[in-house]
C-alpha cells in the first residue's frame, strides 16, 4: 500500500480522477547510465465495478512518480474507483479509493 | 407485465449483455503493436501504429508550456470533443517517439493530463512538437499539435 495517491470527486454526473503512482520509471537511456535494469509503467487502467472507464498504455517517457488526470462519467459518490498498473519488470499493483 | 413475458426479457438481458460486457475492454498496445514503441520518428510510429493514415488537423487541442524549465516533468493536456476510439501522443525529442496510447471508453472524455519527461531542445531557439492523433468513431482520424522549448532535459538522468 501507498504506491499510489487517488483522489476522484463527482460532480454534476462527471467524476474527475486525479492519481499519482510512486515509481522510479528508468528510461533505457538511465539505466544504462545507473547500472541497473530499466523498469517504467507498461500499462494503468482504471475501473468502476466491471466497467474499465480508463486504459492507456505506456512508454519510458512519463516522468518520475508520474500524475495523471481524467474525467469520466456514469459513477456516484460512493463507488469505488480501482486503479491498476502494470510495469516492465510484470509487477501489477491495484489500488481502490472511493469516489467522494 | 406477466410472468412469460418477464422471462422473456431476463432471457434478452442475459443474451444482451455479455455483448455490452465485452464491448470495451483492455488493450494493451505495448503487445498488439510492438513496433510503434520503437519507432525512432513520428511518422514511423504512427505508421506503425494506425497504418498509412492523413489525419485532419482539427479539433484536438494539445496543450503544454511554451517553454518547459524542467525537462523532467513536463505537463501536457490533451482535450478533443470528437467521439474517439483511441488517442495517441508522440513527440520529436526524445530517441524514440511514442508517448502512450489511450484506448477511449464509448461515454468517455477526451480530456487527459500527465507529466512526461522530454529531452532539451537546442540552445539556439530549436523547438520540440507534441503531437496527438485522435481515432474517431467515424474512422477518420484528427490530429493536434504544441510545440514548445525545453530548457533542461528529463532525460538525461
Amino acid at each position: 500500500m501507498g504506491t499510489m495517491k487517488i483522489k476522484a470527486k463527482e460532480k454534476d454526473g462527471v467524476v474527475k480522477v486525479k492519481f499519482m503512482i510512486k515509481h522510479p520509471m528508468l528510461t533505457y537511456d538511465q539505466a544504462k547510465k545507473k547500472g541497473t535494469d530499466p523498469n517504467f509503467i507498461t500499462h494503468i487502467s482504471a475501473k468502476v465495478g466491471d466497467k474499465l472507464v480508463y486504459d492507456v498504455s505506456t512508454s519510458q517517457f512519463f516522468s518520475k512518480n508520474p500524475q495523471f488526470k481524467f474525467k469520466f462519467k456514469g459513477a456516484k459518490k460512493g463507488d469505488e474507483l480501482c486503479i491498476t498498473y502494470t510495469d516492465l519488470s510484470g509487477k501489477t499493483v491495484t489500488e481502490c479509493k472511493k469516489i467522494k | 407485465m406477466n410472468r412469460r413475458n418477464f422471462i422473456g426479457f431476463g432471457v434478452l438481458a442475459m443474451a444482451t449483455l455479455p455483448a455490452t460486457l465485452s464491448a470495451f475492454s483492455s488493450i494493451d498496445f505495448r503487445k498488439t503493436k510492438p513496433d510503434t514503441w520503437t519507432a525512432k520518428t513520428v511518422d514511423s510510429a504512427i505508421k506503425a501504429l494506425y497504418g498509412d493514415i492523413k489525419p485532419e488537423e482539427k479539433g484536438v487541442t494539445v496543450k503544454a508550456p511554451k517553454v518547459a524549465s524542467n525537462g523532467g516533468a513536463v505537463p501536457i493536456t490533451v482535450k478533443s470533443d470528437i467521439p474517439a476510439k483511441t488517442v495517441a501522443v508522440f513527440q520529436d525529442m526524445n530517441p524514440e517517439s511514442a508517448v502512450a496510447v489511450w484506448n477511449v471508453p464509448e461515454d468517455g472524455a477526451v480530456d487527459y493530463s500527465f507529466k512526461i519527461k522530454l529531452k532539451a531542445t537546442d540552445e539556439n531557439g530549436g523547438n520540440g512538437t507534441v503531437y496527438a492523433i485522435v481515432e474517431g468513431r467515424d474512422g477518420k482520424f484528427y490530429k493536434g499539435k504544441v510545440s514548445l522549448q525545453v530548457a533542461k532535459g528529463g532525460c538525461e538522468g
